[in-house]
Protein backbone atom coordinates (compact mmCIF):
# COMPACT_ATOMS: atom_id res chain seq x y z
CA UNK A 1 0.00 0.00 0.00
CA UNK A 2 1.40 3.28 -1.27
CA UNK A 3 -0.01 6.32 -0.02
CA UNK A 4 1.47 10.40 -0.73
CA UNK A 5 0.29 13.15 0.53
CA UNK A 6 -1.82 15.48 -2.25
CA UNK A 7 -2.73 18.53 0.15
CA UNK A 8 -0.73 19.26 3.43
CA UNK A 9 -2.05 20.43 6.52
CA UNK A 10 -2.10 24.17 5.65
CA UNK A 11 -3.29 23.52 2.00
CA UNK A 12 -6.05 21.27 3.30
CA UNK A 13 -7.29 23.08 6.28
CA UNK A 14 -7.20 26.69 3.22
CA UNK A 15 -9.36 24.40 1.25
CA UNK A 16 -11.81 23.28 3.96
CA UNK A 17 -12.52 26.81 5.30
CA UNK A 18 -13.13 28.29 1.55
CA UNK A 19 -15.48 25.31 0.98
CA UNK A 20 -17.34 25.78 4.89
CA UNK A 21 -17.46 29.61 3.99
CA UNK A 22 -19.64 29.19 1.10
CA UNK A 23 -21.67 26.69 2.32
CA UNK A 24 -22.23 28.96 5.80
CA UNK A 25 -23.36 32.32 3.36
CA UNK A 26 -25.32 29.64 1.02
CA UNK A 27 -27.06 28.21 4.45
CA UNK A 28 -27.61 32.08 5.35
CA UNK A 29 -28.82 33.44 1.78
CA UNK A 30 -31.75 30.00 2.51
CA UNK A 31 -32.75 31.21 6.17
CA UNK A 32 -33.41 34.85 5.51
CA UNK A 33 -35.62 33.76 1.61
CA UNK A 34 -37.18 31.06 3.62
CA UNK A 35 -37.32 31.58 7.82
CA UNK A 36 -39.92 29.23 7.51
CA UNK A 37 -38.12 26.74 6.08
CA UNK A 38 -35.41 24.63 8.32
CA UNK A 39 -32.67 23.71 6.21
CA UNK A 40 -30.99 20.22 7.93
CA UNK A 41 -27.82 19.07 7.82
CA UNK A 42 -26.89 15.63 8.03
CA UNK A 43 -23.19 14.75 7.72
CA UNK A 44 -22.78 10.73 6.62
CA UNK A 45 -20.04 8.94 8.78
CA UNK A 46 -17.64 9.06 9.07
CA UNK A 47 -15.81 12.54 8.16
CA UNK A 48 -18.76 14.24 5.94
CA UNK A 49 -20.34 14.61 10.39
CA UNK A 50 -17.34 16.19 11.29
CA UNK A 51 -17.40 18.39 8.17
CA UNK A 52 -21.31 18.94 9.29
CA UNK A 53 -20.05 19.56 12.87
CA UNK A 54 -17.88 22.85 11.37
CA UNK A 55 -20.31 23.83 9.25
CA UNK A 56 -22.71 23.79 12.24
CA UNK A 57 -19.94 26.07 14.51
CA UNK A 58 -19.13 28.32 12.38
CA UNK A 59 -22.72 29.05 11.75
CA UNK A 60 -24.04 29.22 15.30
CA UNK A 61 -20.84 31.68 15.83
CA UNK A 62 -22.00 33.88 13.19
CA UNK A 63 -25.28 33.58 15.16
CA UNK A 64 -27.15 31.51 12.72
CA UNK A 65 -29.30 28.73 14.84
CA UNK A 66 -29.10 25.48 12.79
CA UNK A 67 -31.52 22.40 13.64
CA UNK A 68 -29.82 19.84 15.60
CA UNK A 69 -27.35 17.65 13.44
CA UNK A 70 -28.33 14.13 11.79
CA UNK A 71 -25.82 11.47 11.36
CA UNK A 72 -25.83 8.61 8.61
CA UNK A 73 -24.26 5.50 8.81
CA UNK A 74 -24.32 3.96 5.37
CA UNK A 75 -22.70 0.61 6.24
CA UNK A 76 -26.12 -1.66 6.02
CA UNK A 77 -27.42 0.22 2.90
CA UNK A 78 -23.60 -0.61 1.22
CA UNK A 79 -23.68 -3.02 -2.44
CA UNK A 80 -20.50 -4.45 -2.10
CA UNK A 81 -21.44 -7.48 0.22
CA UNK A 82 -19.88 -10.35 -0.98
CA UNK A 83 -19.77 -13.81 1.95
CA UNK A 84 -16.45 -14.88 3.40
CA UNK A 85 -15.72 -10.99 4.15
CA UNK A 86 -15.74 -9.99 7.73
CA UNK A 87 -18.87 -7.36 8.11
CA UNK A 88 -17.58 -4.19 8.90
CA UNK A 89 -18.71 -2.54 12.02
CA UNK A 90 -21.86 -0.59 11.95
CA UNK A 91 -22.53 2.72 13.93
CA UNK A 92 -26.04 4.70 14.43
CA UNK A 93 -27.76 6.46 12.50
CA UNK A 94 -29.57 9.70 14.27
CA UNK A 95 -31.79 11.67 12.79
CA UNK A 96 -33.03 13.63 14.99
CA UNK A 97 -35.68 15.75 12.76
CA UNK A 98 -38.99 14.70 10.34
CA UNK A 99 -37.14 13.86 7.15
CA UNK A 100 -40.81 14.29 5.39
CA UNK A 101 -40.93 17.26 3.57
CA UNK A 102 -37.08 18.32 4.95
CA UNK A 103 -35.32 20.54 3.21
CA UNK A 104 -31.60 18.60 3.99
CA UNK A 105 -28.13 18.91 3.23
CA UNK A 106 -26.15 16.41 2.67
CA UNK A 107 -22.43 16.04 3.61
CA UNK A 108 -19.73 14.10 2.78
CA UNK A 109 -16.07 14.13 2.66
CA UNK A 110 -14.75 12.67 -0.66
CA UNK A 111 -17.14 11.83 -3.09
CA UNK A 112 -15.73 8.77 -5.52
CA UNK A 113 -18.10 6.76 -7.55
CA UNK A 114 -21.48 8.12 -6.33
CA UNK A 115 -22.28 4.84 -4.21
CA UNK A 116 -21.62 6.37 -1.07
CA UNK A 117 -24.45 8.76 -1.77
CA UNK A 118 -27.01 6.00 -3.63
CA UNK A 119 -26.51 4.39 -0.13
CA UNK A 120 -27.59 7.24 1.73
CA UNK A 121 -30.37 8.53 -0.23
CA UNK A 122 -31.84 4.68 -0.21
CA UNK A 123 -31.72 4.74 3.56
CA UNK A 124 -33.20 8.64 4.02
CA UNK A 125 -35.87 7.62 2.36
CA UNK A 126 -37.03 5.02 4.95
CA UNK A 127 -36.83 7.50 7.47
CA UNK A 128 -39.30 9.61 4.92
CA UNK A 129 -39.41 11.56 1.96
CA UNK A 130 -37.60 14.98 2.14
CA UNK A 131 -38.99 17.78 -0.19
CA UNK A 132 -35.23 18.07 -1.48
CA UNK A 133 -31.57 16.95 -1.10
CA UNK A 134 -29.03 19.26 -1.57
CA UNK A 135 -25.41 17.09 -1.76
CA UNK A 136 -22.30 19.09 -0.83
CA UNK A 137 -19.07 17.20 -0.81
CA UNK A 138 -15.51 18.48 -0.16
CA UNK A 139 -13.49 16.37 -2.43
CA UNK A 140 -14.82 15.31 -5.90
CA UNK A 141 -12.60 12.81 -7.82
CA UNK A 142 -14.49 13.66 -10.92
CA UNK A 143 -15.27 9.89 -11.04
CA UNK A 144 -18.74 8.49 -11.40
CA UNK A 145 -19.63 5.27 -11.63
CA UNK A 146 -23.59 5.88 -10.98
CA UNK A 147 -25.85 8.87 -12.70
CA UNK A 148 -25.50 11.31 -9.11
CA UNK A 149 -22.87 14.30 -8.95
CA UNK A 150 -22.57 17.00 -6.23
CA UNK A 151 -24.12 20.67 -5.95
CA UNK A 152 -21.30 21.79 -4.11
CA UNK A 153 -18.20 20.83 -4.69
CA UNK A 154 -14.98 22.17 -2.20
CA UNK A 155 -11.64 20.58 -4.30
CA UNK A 156 -11.77 19.13 -7.66
CA UNK A 157 -9.19 16.63 -7.80
CA UNK A 158 -8.52 14.10 -11.06
CA UNK A 159 -6.51 11.23 -9.70
CA UNK A 160 -5.65 8.14 -11.87
CA UNK A 161 -8.50 5.81 -10.78
CA UNK A 162 -6.61 3.06 -8.80
CA UNK A 163 -6.11 5.39 -6.25
CA UNK A 164 -8.08 6.32 -3.18
CA UNK A 165 -7.97 9.84 -2.13
CA UNK A 166 -8.92 10.07 2.06
CA UNK A 167 -9.46 13.35 3.59
CA UNK A 168 -7.79 12.74 7.41
CA UNK A 169 -9.97 15.21 9.45
CA UNK A 170 -7.76 16.66 13.07
CA UNK A 171 -11.18 15.37 15.08
CA UNK A 172 -11.00 11.53 13.80
CA UNK A 173 -7.20 11.09 12.78
CA UNK A 174 -4.88 13.60 14.84
CA UNK A 175 -3.99 14.82 11.29
CA UNK A 176 -5.27 17.14 8.73
CA UNK A 177 -4.52 16.56 4.61
CA UNK A 178 -5.63 14.85 1.43
CA UNK A 179 -3.74 11.69 0.86
CA UNK A 180 -3.77 9.01 -2.02
CA UNK A 181 -3.66 5.32 -1.28
CA UNK A 182 -2.64 2.88 -4.35
CA UNK A 183 -3.12 -0.37 -2.92
CA UNK A 184 -0.98 -3.36 -4.03
CA UNK A 185 3.13 -3.61 -5.14
CA UNK B 1 -17.45 3.38 -0.18
CA UNK B 2 -15.40 4.87 2.14
CA UNK B 3 -12.40 2.79 3.97
CA UNK B 4 -13.40 0.56 7.06
CA UNK B 5 -11.87 2.02 9.59
CA UNK B 6 -12.05 -0.60 12.85
CA UNK B 7 -10.22 -3.65 12.05
CA UNK B 8 -12.90 -6.47 12.03
CA UNK B 9 -12.70 -8.55 14.85
CA UNK B 10 -15.69 -10.97 14.18
CA UNK B 11 -14.88 -13.74 11.42
CA UNK B 12 -16.66 -16.62 12.44
CA UNK B 13 -19.66 -18.14 10.23
CA UNK B 14 -21.32 -19.80 13.00
CA UNK B 15 -22.62 -18.99 16.71
CA UNK B 16 -22.34 -22.90 19.08
CA UNK B 17 -21.93 -20.93 22.42
CA UNK B 18 -20.76 -18.50 24.69
CA UNK B 19 -17.34 -20.00 25.74
CA UNK B 20 -15.95 -20.01 22.47
CA UNK B 21 -16.21 -15.99 22.01
CA UNK B 22 -13.59 -13.89 22.71
CA UNK B 23 -14.55 -10.51 25.14
CA UNK B 24 -13.38 -8.36 21.79
CA UNK B 25 -16.15 -10.43 19.67
CA UNK B 26 -18.89 -9.60 21.94
CA UNK B 27 -17.75 -6.27 22.10
CA UNK B 28 -17.76 -5.95 18.66
CA UNK B 29 -21.63 -8.04 18.65
CA UNK B 30 -22.87 -5.73 20.93
CA UNK B 31 -21.69 -2.49 19.57
CA UNK B 32 -23.65 -3.59 16.14
CA UNK B 33 -26.21 -4.52 18.24
CA UNK B 34 -26.91 -1.04 19.58
CA UNK B 35 -26.51 0.09 16.34
CA UNK B 36 -29.96 -2.40 15.19
CA UNK B 37 -31.83 -1.03 18.24
CA UNK B 38 -31.92 2.59 16.56
CA UNK B 39 -33.05 0.52 13.28
CA UNK B 40 -36.01 -0.68 15.50
CA UNK B 41 -37.31 2.67 16.08
CA UNK B 42 -37.70 4.32 12.74
CA UNK B 43 -41.19 3.98 10.64
CA UNK B 44 -39.36 1.95 8.33
CA UNK B 45 -37.92 -1.07 10.29
CA UNK B 46 -35.37 -2.54 7.80
CA UNK B 47 -32.39 -2.22 6.14
CA UNK B 48 -30.77 -4.42 3.27
CA UNK B 49 -27.90 -5.54 4.56
CA UNK B 50 -28.95 -9.48 4.03
CA UNK B 51 -31.34 -8.34 0.93
CA UNK B 52 -31.59 -12.10 -0.94
CA UNK B 53 -29.98 -14.07 1.74
CA UNK B 54 -32.13 -17.27 2.84
CA UNK B 55 -32.51 -17.55 6.56
CA UNK B 56 -33.87 -21.09 8.12
CA UNK B 57 -35.04 -21.43 11.17
CA UNK B 58 -34.38 -25.25 11.79
CA UNK B 59 -36.67 -26.42 14.91
CA UNK B 60 -36.63 -29.63 16.63
CA UNK B 61 -38.35 -28.37 19.88
CA UNK B 62 -41.20 -26.32 20.25
CA UNK B 63 -40.08 -22.64 20.87
CA UNK B 64 -42.18 -19.78 19.78
CA UNK B 65 -40.39 -16.76 21.18
CA UNK B 66 -37.19 -17.34 20.27
CA UNK B 67 -38.02 -18.47 16.88
CA UNK B 68 -40.04 -15.34 16.37
CA UNK B 69 -37.26 -12.95 17.47
CA UNK B 70 -34.70 -14.60 15.17
CA UNK B 71 -37.67 -14.33 12.25
CA UNK B 72 -37.94 -10.43 12.84
CA UNK B 73 -34.09 -9.85 13.30
CA UNK B 74 -33.68 -11.59 9.05
CA UNK B 75 -37.14 -9.69 8.14
CA UNK B 76 -35.32 -6.39 9.66
CA UNK B 77 -32.23 -7.00 7.85
CA UNK B 78 -34.01 -7.96 4.64
CA UNK B 79 -33.46 -11.64 4.42
CA UNK B 80 -36.04 -13.99 3.58
CA UNK B 81 -36.69 -16.69 6.14
CA UNK B 82 -38.48 -20.08 6.40
CA UNK B 83 -39.17 -22.42 9.38
CA UNK B 84 -38.98 -25.70 9.32
CA UNK B 85 -40.41 -27.12 12.17
CA UNK B 86 -39.12 -31.14 12.22
CA UNK B 87 -41.10 -32.53 14.96
CA UNK B 88 -43.93 -33.65 11.94
CA UNK B 89 -41.86 -34.23 9.57
CA UNK B 90 -38.79 -35.76 8.44
CA UNK B 91 -37.44 -36.56 11.60
CA UNK B 92 -40.80 -38.90 12.13
CA UNK B 93 -39.68 -40.51 8.57
CA UNK B 94 -36.07 -41.29 10.30
CA UNK B 95 -34.08 -38.93 8.21
CA UNK B 96 -30.38 -37.73 10.24
CA UNK B 97 -30.30 -34.02 11.36
CA UNK B 98 -27.22 -33.46 8.19
CA UNK B 99 -29.70 -35.10 5.45
CA UNK B 100 -32.52 -32.68 6.53
CA UNK B 101 -30.04 -29.76 6.67
CA UNK B 102 -28.26 -30.80 3.35
CA UNK B 103 -32.05 -30.94 1.85
CA UNK B 104 -32.73 -27.32 2.73
CA UNK B 105 -29.08 -25.88 1.94
CA UNK B 106 -30.05 -27.65 -1.29
CA UNK B 107 -32.76 -25.06 -1.83
CA UNK B 108 -29.91 -22.11 -2.04
CA UNK B 109 -29.78 -21.05 1.91
CA UNK B 110 -27.45 -19.25 3.80
CA UNK B 111 -27.88 -19.75 7.44
CA UNK B 112 -29.32 -21.93 9.59
CA UNK B 113 -30.60 -21.51 13.14
CA UNK B 114 -30.71 -24.87 14.78
CA UNK B 115 -33.02 -25.95 18.06
CA UNK B 116 -32.34 -28.85 18.83
CA UNK B 117 -32.72 -31.44 22.44
CA UNK B 118 -29.24 -32.96 22.11
CA UNK B 119 -26.56 -31.20 23.56
CA UNK B 120 -23.78 -30.75 20.87
CA UNK B 121 -25.96 -30.94 17.92
CA UNK B 122 -25.74 -27.24 16.65
CA UNK B 123 -21.29 -27.73 16.58
CA UNK B 124 -22.28 -31.26 14.82
CA UNK B 125 -24.13 -29.47 12.06
CA UNK B 126 -21.97 -26.73 11.48
CA UNK B 127 -18.80 -29.07 11.22
CA UNK B 128 -20.81 -31.03 8.56
CA UNK B 129 -22.48 -28.30 6.57
CA UNK B 130 -21.68 -25.64 4.36
CA UNK B 131 -23.41 -22.56 5.75
CA UNK B 132 -23.38 -20.96 8.33
CA UNK B 133 -24.79 -22.43 11.83
CA UNK B 134 -26.83 -19.97 14.40
CA UNK B 135 -27.59 -22.17 17.92
CA UNK B 136 -30.88 -21.29 18.89
CA UNK B 137 -30.63 -23.63 21.66
CA UNK B 138 -29.17 -27.35 22.17
CA UNK B 139 -29.96 -29.13 24.43
CA UNK B 140 -28.98 -28.42 28.48
CA UNK B 141 -25.64 -26.90 26.77
CA UNK B 142 -26.25 -23.87 25.12
CA UNK B 143 -28.61 -20.98 24.13
CA UNK B 144 -25.77 -18.20 23.40
CA UNK B 145 -28.12 -15.67 21.92
CA UNK B 146 -30.09 -16.11 25.58
CA UNK B 147 -26.72 -15.49 27.21
CA UNK B 148 -25.56 -12.49 25.29
CA UNK B 149 -28.91 -11.02 25.47
CA UNK B 150 -28.88 -11.13 29.33
CA UNK B 151 -25.15 -9.73 29.27
CA UNK B 152 -26.50 -7.23 26.82
CA UNK B 153 -29.20 -6.02 29.24
CA UNK B 154 -26.97 -5.98 32.52
CA UNK B 155 -24.11 -4.27 30.93
CA UNK B 156 -26.65 -1.72 29.23
CA UNK B 157 -27.86 -0.51 32.77
CA UNK B 158 -25.12 -1.43 34.38
CA UNK B 159 -22.26 0.15 32.14
CA UNK B 160 -19.67 -2.74 33.15
CA UNK B 161 -19.72 -6.09 35.50
CA UNK B 162 -16.89 -5.54 37.21
CA UNK B 163 -17.07 -6.49 40.78
CA UNK B 164 -20.88 -6.71 40.03
CA UNK B 165 -22.65 -9.89 41.97
CA UNK B 166 -25.40 -11.85 39.08
CA UNK B 167 -27.89 -14.46 40.81
CA UNK B 168 -29.34 -16.83 38.63
CA UNK B 169 -31.92 -18.75 40.61
CA UNK B 170 -33.80 -21.66 39.83
CA UNK B 171 -33.33 -25.25 38.16
CA UNK B 172 -29.44 -24.61 36.93
CA UNK B 173 -29.38 -28.24 36.17
CA UNK B 174 -31.65 -28.65 33.38
CA UNK B 175 -30.88 -24.86 31.99
CA UNK B 176 -29.25 -23.82 29.13
CA UNK B 177 -29.83 -20.50 29.81
CA UNK B 178 -28.51 -20.54 33.12
CA UNK B 179 -24.90 -22.18 31.61
CA UNK B 180 -24.67 -19.37 28.97
CA UNK B 181 -25.49 -16.27 31.57
CA UNK B 182 -23.38 -17.70 34.06
CA UNK B 183 -20.07 -18.12 31.18
CA UNK B 184 -21.39 -14.74 29.65
CA UNK B 185 -21.02 -12.73 32.97
CA UNK B 186 -17.97 -14.14 33.90
CA UNK B 187 -16.33 -13.20 30.90
CA UNK B 188 -17.35 -9.65 31.61
CA UNK B 189 -16.14 -9.55 35.42
CA UNK B 190 -19.00 -10.49 37.57
CA UNK B 191 -19.29 -12.68 40.05
CA UNK B 192 -21.78 -15.09 39.49
CA UNK B 193 -23.86 -17.29 42.35
CA UNK B 194 -26.11 -20.14 41.42
CA UNK B 195 -29.24 -20.15 43.64
CA UNK B 196 -31.30 -22.96 43.84
CA UNK B 197 -32.31 -26.30 45.86
CA UNK B 198 -29.46 -28.95 45.92
CA UNK B 199 -31.10 -31.42 43.79
CA UNK B 200 -31.28 -28.48 41.02
CA UNK B 201 -27.85 -27.20 41.25
CA UNK B 202 -24.44 -29.33 39.73
CA UNK B 203 -22.09 -28.94 43.13
CA UNK B 204 -18.95 -28.98 40.59
CA UNK B 205 -19.95 -25.63 39.06
CA UNK B 206 -18.57 -24.58 42.11
CA UNK B 207 -15.21 -24.90 40.62
CA UNK B 208 -15.39 -22.33 38.31
CA UNK B 209 -13.61 -19.73 39.04
CA UNK B 210 -16.09 -16.58 40.26
CA UNK B 211 -18.67 -18.91 40.67
CA UNK B 212 -20.47 -19.99 44.43
CA UNK B 213 -23.47 -21.83 45.07
CA UNK B 214 -26.29 -21.10 47.34
CA UNK B 215 -29.14 -22.86 48.48
CA UNK B 216 -30.52 -19.83 50.16
CA UNK B 217 -32.33 -17.06 48.02
CA UNK B 218 -32.90 -15.32 50.60
CA UNK B 219 -28.86 -15.64 51.74
CA UNK B 220 -27.87 -13.74 48.47
CA UNK B 221 -30.81 -10.38 48.36
CA UNK B 222 -28.84 -8.26 49.47
CA UNK B 223 -25.71 -9.09 47.91
CA UNK B 224 -26.96 -8.81 44.23
CA UNK B 225 -27.03 -6.68 41.80
CA UNK B 226 -29.08 -8.30 39.61
CA UNK B 227 -31.32 -11.99 39.88
CA UNK B 228 -31.75 -13.71 36.74
CA UNK B 229 -34.44 -16.09 37.23
CA UNK B 230 -34.96 -19.35 35.34
CA UNK B 231 -38.50 -20.83 34.22
CA UNK B 232 -39.23 -23.50 36.50
CA UNK B 233 -40.52 -26.73 34.22
CA UNK B 234 -43.51 -27.92 35.61
CA UNK B 235 -42.93 -30.92 34.03
CA UNK B 236 -40.19 -31.60 36.31
CA UNK B 237 -42.64 -31.68 39.12
CA UNK B 238 -42.84 -35.17 40.32
CA UNK B 239 -39.30 -36.50 39.55
CA UNK B 240 -38.34 -36.16 43.47
CA UNK B 241 -36.31 -33.30 42.40
CA UNK B 242 -38.24 -31.20 44.71
CA UNK B 243 -41.68 -31.74 46.92
CA UNK B 244 -44.01 -29.64 45.14
CA UNK B 245 -43.85 -26.34 43.12
CA UNK B 246 -45.54 -24.05 46.28
CA UNK B 247 -42.50 -25.03 48.28
CA UNK B 248 -40.31 -23.90 45.47
CA UNK B 249 -42.38 -20.94 44.92
CA UNK B 250 -42.17 -20.56 48.88
CA UNK B 251 -38.02 -20.74 48.68
CA UNK B 252 -36.90 -19.50 45.52
CA UNK B 253 -40.10 -17.46 44.08
CA UNK B 254 -39.09 -13.75 43.29
CA UNK B 255 -42.07 -11.67 45.51
CA UNK B 256 -42.16 -8.15 46.52
CA UNK B 257 -41.45 -9.08 50.43
CA UNK B 258 -37.76 -10.38 48.86
CA UNK B 259 -37.71 -7.29 46.46
CA UNK B 260 -37.94 -5.24 49.72
CA UNK B 261 -34.71 -6.75 51.17
CA UNK B 262 -32.95 -6.17 47.73
CA UNK B 263 -30.80 -3.35 47.27
CA UNK B 264 -33.10 -0.48 45.35
CA UNK B 265 -31.56 -0.76 42.22
CA UNK B 266 -31.63 -4.14 41.68
CA UNK B 267 -32.40 -5.65 38.09
CA UNK B 268 -34.74 -8.80 37.99
CA UNK B 269 -34.29 -10.92 34.47
CA UNK B 270 -36.16 -13.35 33.27
CA UNK B 271 -35.69 -15.37 29.60
CA UNK B 272 -39.54 -15.64 29.46
CA UNK B 273 -42.21 -17.63 29.13
CA UNK B 274 -42.97 -16.39 32.87
CA UNK B 275 -44.82 -18.97 35.39
CA UNK B 276 -46.46 -15.83 36.81
CA UNK B 277 -46.68 -17.19 40.97
CA UNK B 278 -44.32 -19.89 40.90
CA UNK B 279 -40.80 -18.20 40.46
CA UNK B 280 -42.09 -14.72 39.99
CA UNK B 281 -45.08 -12.93 41.44
CA UNK B 282 -47.11 -10.71 39.11
CA UNK B 283 -46.13 -7.49 40.96
CA UNK B 284 -42.12 -7.84 40.27
CA UNK B 285 -42.82 -9.23 37.11
CA UNK B 286 -44.65 -5.65 36.26
CA UNK B 287 -42.39 -3.81 38.86
CA UNK B 288 -39.91 -1.06 38.13
CA UNK B 289 -37.11 -3.59 38.90
CA UNK B 290 -37.89 -5.50 36.01
CA UNK B 291 -36.46 -5.83 32.58
CA UNK B 292 -38.05 -8.60 31.16
CA UNK B 293 -39.48 -6.83 28.37
CA UNK B 294 -35.73 -4.86 27.77
CA UNK B 295 -34.52 -8.23 27.16
CA UNK B 296 -37.18 -9.06 24.64
CA UNK B 297 -36.30 -5.68 22.86
CA UNK B 298 -32.45 -6.20 22.96
CA UNK B 299 -32.53 -10.05 22.00
CA UNK B 300 -34.02 -9.07 18.59
CA UNK B 301 -31.51 -6.30 18.64
CA UNK B 302 -28.56 -8.86 19.62
CA UNK B 303 -30.01 -11.20 17.07
CA UNK B 304 -29.66 -9.05 14.15
CA UNK B 305 -26.14 -8.76 15.40
CA UNK B 306 -25.63 -12.25 14.84
CA UNK B 307 -27.26 -12.79 12.02
CA UNK B 308 -25.30 -10.02 10.23
CA UNK B 309 -22.06 -11.08 12.03
CA UNK B 310 -22.11 -14.79 10.48
CA UNK B 311 -23.11 -14.01 7.17
CA UNK B 312 -19.51 -12.13 6.58
CA UNK B 313 -17.84 -15.13 8.79
CA UNK B 314 -15.23 -17.63 7.20
CA UNK B 315 -13.94 -19.70 9.84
Amino acid sequence: MKERVLYDARQTRTTIDAFLDGLASRYREHVDAFPDQPLQIVGIRRRGDTLARRLEARLSSAGVTVPQLGVLDITLYRDDFSPSRPQPMVSPSEIPFEVEGAHIWLVDDVFQTGRTIRAALNQLSDFGRPRCVTLAVFIDRQMRELPICPDVVGLELERPSDERVQLHLEEVDGVENVVGVVHGE
Amino acid sequence: MNEVEAKPVWHRRNLLDINSLSREEIEALFKTAHSFREVSTRSVKKVPALRGQVVVNLFYEPSTRTRISFTLAAQRLSADVVDFIADASSISKGETLVDTANNIIAMGVDTIVLRHPAPGAARFLASNVDVAVVNAGDGAHSHPTQGLLDLYTLLDNLGSLEGRRVAIVGDISHSRVARSGMLAFRKFGAEVVLVGPPTLVPRSFSELEGVTISHSLDAVLGDVDAICLLRMQRERQGAGLFPSLEEYSRLFGMNSERLQRCRDDVLILHPGPMNRGIEITPDVADGERSRVLAQVTNGLAVRMAVLYMVAGGSA
